[in-house]
């Protein structure tokens, strides 16, 4: 009969009415400002540069290296090297960002500066609220303003913060161990040197080659 | 009488004529867009109206291009799959999924078993949800304010979150990689996907009662806009619109890719390939998506997710050329790829189901009403940033 | 008590007249109840587009507006403040006339829709005793004047010089006046039956009680598909959905109001919803027994309230309709209108005089109902199976 479906087609139309009342599933709107949703799982905004304890400059895990700069997609990264090094976090001297901008206008929040770098040293946000007022100074972060605390970063993304702090931890401990084996290198090739030293000195007035000190790499 | 007074030059009329050439009246010449509420976008149909019948119409397209193509030859492969994200930006898990399978084929990389289950999970809800949306968007046109929209709406959302919870992004993923993908689902993961798999086919119900069979949906669609079989094929129509036309070709069945050969789905084909039989074949196509991921989430096996062979940064495939496709949910959407050794493509091309469906508009429109003519554009379900790119 | 509740308004009117010489009472009469008429009617107009988004809005299972209440404070009043910045952002929008409009008619014709509109309502009765003018023929003028809306609408589709305008203004001629017809001809059975145009003596034929239910005409065979049409032809006279094609958004913009914006584009939504309210209110005092309450029991209800929250009632089911159905093609309109409206408007007109002839008891229902039922299937049926309209199977490759 004509209309029928026109019925029951209104009928669930009331259906949703009605349930939009009582069924948190027929409403689904989150009332913004006031309400807000639990964060989801691996949610990205915008990255932002992850330091070690306490101070941003000094702590900064970015060596400055530039892959990300070239292989991000929309090219909105800019880094400027330092000329002298400062220590990492593993000891060793290492170059350093003196500019590291991100123009948050470009990215497209894409990740793949995250993945391919090396040091664990740029990470996902999750801040999402960042209208300003002005277009162009206040949407490009400058290294101070992307700067945050690895303790942050445990804070947004736990399982991938400590997974990231596992192959932190790896390095150092592989970095250290290979400073131990190279400073008991060093302490028995200098042993030895000493022994054949005394022994060619004993042996024949020739000079002992210098030894050469093992470089840390 | 200033300049400002004289009519603006587009306000033509065109005399219509008859055979022997004589006048009968006169056409008017609309232009459609690219600011107009249900071109989907950027889109442009130049309509000459008789009355209200559509006697010429040229779609006009460009106005979201971004040089796509160009930029994908100018950098690295990794750096391109966020940019195939964005040519169709409701479905970009397949649109990962077809680029990661090109340069796979031409790198010889080979996607691990869960990987592949989790790749056929997320294209299956990439179906559903951009079909859910599409005939949400599609009875909007017909008329309906809006609410067909907002309840697709409310269960895409459910889908988006759950890519949003893996990937970390609602629409733009992200989330394929050359023998692989990106980072692996877990076992709470899972259980969600299933509940909302199993509520879909509730959902369904509810949308055909409230629109399948109404009687002003069933005047609106059925013997409108019809593509003949013949035509569909002879303009390389892929996807739900040529299986409504009634041709049984889809590239799940016919390339098995992936690992779509161990799941038991159907293919719905069409008969008349009106605007209704491609409404309808969208439905059911969700139906056997359902089926689909039900097995999917069923059988996954544990293991890694990544090739080990593959790796990020300095990819450098082989020299050689490759073209890979999938079923997007709007057709066979295709890559080819011509590699020089270089960490960047030589040739990069897409192959757009929506563009390439695009083409026979005119073909169906001719004929119908104005009213008609928004109804069809709809149920070709285009999305300009794969039309234009 | 009740009365005195009921007649408040009729005796404030005679109270303020009362202040006025004798030989000014038959001019200032007119003057206060018309800009009564102009006070209430907006206010309920900007009461209903919250209604109206707010419903739409939980339809769709959102919240609809939720958030503007009274201004300076916290208060929310759920959304109901927002009638306000609207009407304000409506009034302080830039006027925007097209260069190549012409300019006079352009500007009339949101006014020639709106006076029209206005006057219908000198003949609708509110309440008990509470009509502005109650003519004799009080619905044929209601039609009269009624029809002017068309020349409006023609007016500004014309004058704007737009192509969407064109097409929208063109749609709503052929609509509003294929659609004038069932709607005066589902009206014309309760003319038969009454025996009156007059509208108070329309509403006196409904107003008495069996067994405590009133005689509403709806109640009756005739007077049930009679309200069905009249109903399906407001929705159309309105151009609300299933039938807003002059406006078909998807289509055509915003038809033949594109090219309006800021005050006089604030006149057209409120000629149309005024319209809408006008002509809900006739189709409540011919078929829903106007301002009498529908059980006996229930009469000490003031007679203003049952009429306004009749109309309320009928504009839900208008929003309802408006938020569940798409819209109509303009042949199929046409069809629907010529070759299902006016047959059964037509055999209506004879199924309401055999009611009249018959003696009254159940045999007469049983032939009435079956002539209406009989007809609408069968006139359903065609419309349907002419066009080869149904439901479809699918098969399944292998």
């Amino acid at each position: 009969m004509l209309g029928e479906q026109i019925i029951k087609g209104m009928a669930v139309t009331a259906r949703n009415f009605f349930g939009s009342y009582f069924s948190k599933n027929r409403l689904t709107t989150v009332q913004y400002p006031e309400e807000r949703l639990p964060q989801k799982g691996n949610t990205r905004q915008f990255p932002f540069l992850v330091y070690d304890g306490d101070d941003a400059e000094k702590g900064l895990r970015c060596v400055a290296c530039q892959i990300c700069e070239k292989e991000c997609p929309p090219k909105c990264i800019y880094i400027v090297k330092s000329k002298d090094k400062k220590p990492d976090y593993k000891g060793q001297p290492q170059i350093y960002p003196l500019t590291f901008d991100i123009d948050i206008s470009v990215c497209m929040s894409c990740q793949i500066c995250v993945e391919v770098c090396p040091f664990e040293s740029i990470k996902m946000n999750t801040e999402f609220e960042l209208s300003t007022a002005d277009r162009f100074g206040d949407l490009l972060l400058t290294k101070e303003k992307l700067a945050k605390p690895n303790s942050y970063y445990q804070k947004i993304h736990p399982a991938d913060a400590a997974e990231s702090d596992a192959v932190i931890a790896a390095e150092k401990a592989k970095a250290e161990a290979k400073a131990k084996a190279a400073a008991e290198a060093k302490v028995k090739a200098d042993a030895e040197a000493k022994a054949k030293a005394a022994a060619a000195a004993a042996a024949a007035p020739i000079a002992p080659p210098p030894a050469n000190p093992p470089t840390t790499t | 009488m200033n300049a400002l007074a004289t009519p603006p030059k587009n306000f033509e009329v065109k005399p219509k004529l008859a055979a022997n050439g004589e006048e009968l009246g006169e056409l008017l010449e609309v232009s459609m867009g690219p600011h107009h509420p249900s071109t989907h976008g950027v889109f442009r149909m130049d309509v000459v109206l008789d009355g209200e019948k559509v006697v010429k119409l040229k779609p006009v397209f460009g106005y979201l291009h971004r040089n796509h193509e160009k930029i994908g030859e100018n950098i690295s492969y990794l750096a391109n799959m966020p940019y195939t994200d964005r040519l169709d930006y409701f479905c970009s898990m397949t649109n990962n999924w077809a680029y990661a399978l090109t340069i796979e084929k031409l790198a010889g990389l080979v996607v691990p078993e869960r990987a592949e289950y989790i790749r056929a999970i997320m294209a299956e809800l990439t179906r559903l949800q951009n079909h859910t949306c599409l005939i949400g968007f599609f009875v909007q046109d017909m008329g309906a304010l809006g609410t067909p929209m907002m309840y697709a709406f409310r269960e895409r959302e459910k889908i988006l979150d759950l890519f949003e919870e893996v990937s970390g992004a609602r629409m733009m993923c992200n989330y394929m990689r050359f023998g692989g993908v990106r980072v692996d689902v877990n076992d709470e993961w899972i259980a969600k996907t299933k509940k909302v798999v199993a509520d879909y086919s509730k959902f369904l119900d509810e949308f055909g009662t409230f629109l399948t069979e109404n009687e002003i949906v069933l005047a609106r669609t059925q013997f409108v806009g019809v593509l003949p079989k013949d035509l569909a094929i002879n303009a390389s129509i892929t996807g739900p619109m040529l299986r409504a036309a009634g041709v049984n070709y889809d590239l799940r069945k016919v390339d098995k890719y992936g690992i779509y050969s161990r799941f038991n789905f159907q293919v719905p084909v069409g008969e008349h390939g009106d605007i209704y039989d491609r409404y309808m074949i969208r439905v059911l196509e969700m139906r056997e998506s359902i089926k689909i991921l039900e097995q999917a989430l069923r059988d996954i096996p544990v293991g890694p997710v990544m090739d080990p062979k593959a790796k990020l940064r300095g990819f450098r495939p082989k020299a050689g050329e490759v073209y890979g496709r999938v079923e997007a949910p709007k057709g066979e959407l295709g890559f080819y790829v011509i590699s020089d050794g270089s960490p960047n493509p030589y040739r990069y091309r897409v192959r757009p189901p929506s563009f390439i469906n695009l083409t026979i508009l005119e073909d169906m429109c001719l004929g119908h009403n104005i009213s008609d003519a928004v109804v069809i554009l709809g149920s070709v379900d285009i999305v300009l940033g794969e039309v234009d790119r | 008590m009740f009365d005195q509740l009921d007649q408040i308004f009729v005796n404030a009117l005679h109270w303020l007249v009362g202040f006025v010489p004798e030989v000014l009472r038959p001019l200032v009469t007119p003057l206060i109840c018309i800009s009564f008429i102009l006070m209430v009617f907006p206010a309920f107009f900007s009461i209903i587009t919250i209604f109206e988004r707010k419903g739409i809005g939980r339809i769709q299972n959102r919240y609809g507006p939720n958030r503007v209440g009274i201004p300076f404070t916290k208060i929310r009043l759920a959304g109901f403040g927002q009638f306000l910045p609207d009407g304000l952002k409506m009034l302080t929008k830039e006027d925007i006339v097209p260069r190549a409009a012409d300019k006079l008619v352009h500007f009339l014709a949101p006014v020639v829709m709106l006076i029209p509109v206005l006057l219908s309502y000198s003949v609708l009765p509110f309440g008990k005793n509470m009509t502005l003018a109650d003519y004799d023929a009080g619905l044929l003028f209601f039609f009269a004047v009624g029809g002017a809306v068309e020349i409006a609408v023609f007016m500004a589709g014309w004058s704007s010089r737009n192509k969407y305008s064109l097409l929208g203004a063109m749609r709503a001629i052929a609509q509003m006046v294929s659609y004038e017809i069932p709607l005066i001809l589902s009206a014309v059975s309760v003319v038969m039956i009454v025996g009156s145009l007059k509208l108070t003596d329309i509403i006196a034929h409904q107003n008495h009680y069996t067994f405590g239910i009133a005689h509403w005409h709806v109640f009756t065979p005739w007077g049930f598909i009679g309200f069905v049409l009249f109903f399906i032809a407001s929705l159309a006279e309105s151009n609300r959905t299933p039938f807003d094609l002059p406006e078909a958004e998807s289509e055509i913009i915003a038809g033949y109001f594109t090219e309006y914006s800021g005050f006089k584009f604030a006149l057209f939504f409120l000629g149309e919803y005024l319209g809408m309210f006008a002509i809900i209110g006739l189709g409540i005092t011919l078929f829903l027994g106007g301002w009498t309450a529908p059980f006996s029991f229930l009469a000490w209800i003031p007679s203003w309230i049952w009429f306004f929250g009749k109309l309320t009632a009928i504009i839900f089911v208008f929003i309802w309709i408006r938020a569940t159905l798409p819209r109509l093609r303009m042949d199929q309109l046409m069809n629907f209108a010529w070759k299902f409206m006016l047959p059964l408007a037509l055999i209506n007109i004879l199924v309401a005089g055999i009611w009249h002839y018959m003696a009254a008891d159940w045999q007469r229902w049983l032939v009435c109902g079956a002539l209406i039922a009989g007809a609408y299937v069968l006139l359903g049926r065609g419309l349907m199976q002419n066009q080869k309209l149904g439901k479809r199977i699918y098969r399944y490759a292998e």
